[in-house]
């Protein structure tokens, strides 16, 4: 992961919008495929950050999917929506809500995949769009990244003290 | 959850006063240093009350501050006002970068699997 492409890379479009950007040295079918393949998602969604517990998947238009982990001194953190739109190999759109909120459906943010081969390559965005204002302030506060926050913070702190 | 219903309203706020494109350019010009108005105005070829207007915005949420030199009020950047926003972003970016290095292993697996 020595070069920019390699690295996640989340910009805000606009006030509503969270875009990451990453690219794969793989073609589509196969990032497809460990996207939409739950055993294969259960290797990578946990973002070394616990252990996922459920990860289902009903790729299907109108098909659900749930996702949760356990993860280490925060507890279950778990998500779920539905497939709106499915063009295997290049773009999937589907809601994500965040179990961790209240209503949690009514806010529900739309996040929409594609996946574009250069070359060799796939590069992969992921648009996550908020419905409300109030949506994505709470997407911001919730969940994991809060407490990873915590956990860089100490670690800054923490390297900051052996300088 | 106190902390953390404080640390939302920052959040939105600085949120909100980046999310106006036309803001976003104003803090582009600003990044570069301290500007009056009127420069702001030349630079970006806007008309000065939308300038003005922006640049209240932004004071609001402590993004720009001011000070006056002379007959001259000079706006500059304030970067602390922006931490919340590049902290969240910057801890995002950890958690997708941590789950697609993790991909990028299994999309090793299946490209081994599939020449064999």
């Amino acid at each position: 992961m020595t070069t920019d492409s390699r690295k996640a890379k989340v910009t805000l479009p606009s006030d509503r919008q969270i875009l990451i950007t990453r690219e794969f040295d793989a073609p589509k079918e196969l990032v497809w495929k460990a996207w939409t393949t739950p055993e294969l998602v259960r290797r990578w969604w946990h973002a070394n950050r616990g252990e996922m517990t459920v990860c289902e998947i009903d790729l299907r238009v109108g098909g659900k999917w749930r996702y949760a982990m356990e993860a280490p001194g925060f507890g279950e953190v778990a998500f779920h929506g539905e497939y709106r739109e499915i063009e295997p190999f290049e773009r999937l759109v589907s809601t994500e809500a965040y179990e961790g909120i209240p209503d949690a459906d009514a806010h529900a943010a739309v996040d929409t995949l594609t996946l574009a081969e250069i070359g060799d390559h796939t590069l992969m965005t992921v648009l996550v769009e908020h419905p409300t204002m109030e949506g994505r302030d709470m997407h911001v506060e919730s969940g994991m990244e809060d407490g990873m926050q915590d956990a860089m913070d100490l670690l800054e702190e923490t390297v900051a003290a052996l300088a | 959850m106190i902390r953390r219903m404080a640390r939302a309203a920052t959040t939105a706020d600085a949120f909100n006063a980046i999310a106006e494109p036309r803001r976003r350019q104003i803090l582009d010009v600003l990044a570069g240093g301290e500007r009056a108005v009127n420069e702001l105005v030349a630079q970006l070829g806007v008309a000065q009350p939308t300038v003005s207007k922006h640049l209240r915005v932004l004071r609001k949420v402590g993004v720009v501050e001011v000070r006056g030199d002379g007959r001259r009020r000079l706006y500059r950047m304030n970067g602390k006002a922006l931490k919340p926003i590049h902290d969240w972003v910057r801890a995002y970016e950890q958690t997708w970068s941590a789950r697609f290095d993790a991909l990028d292993d299994v999309l090793d697996d299946l490209k081994t699997k599939e020449d064999r």
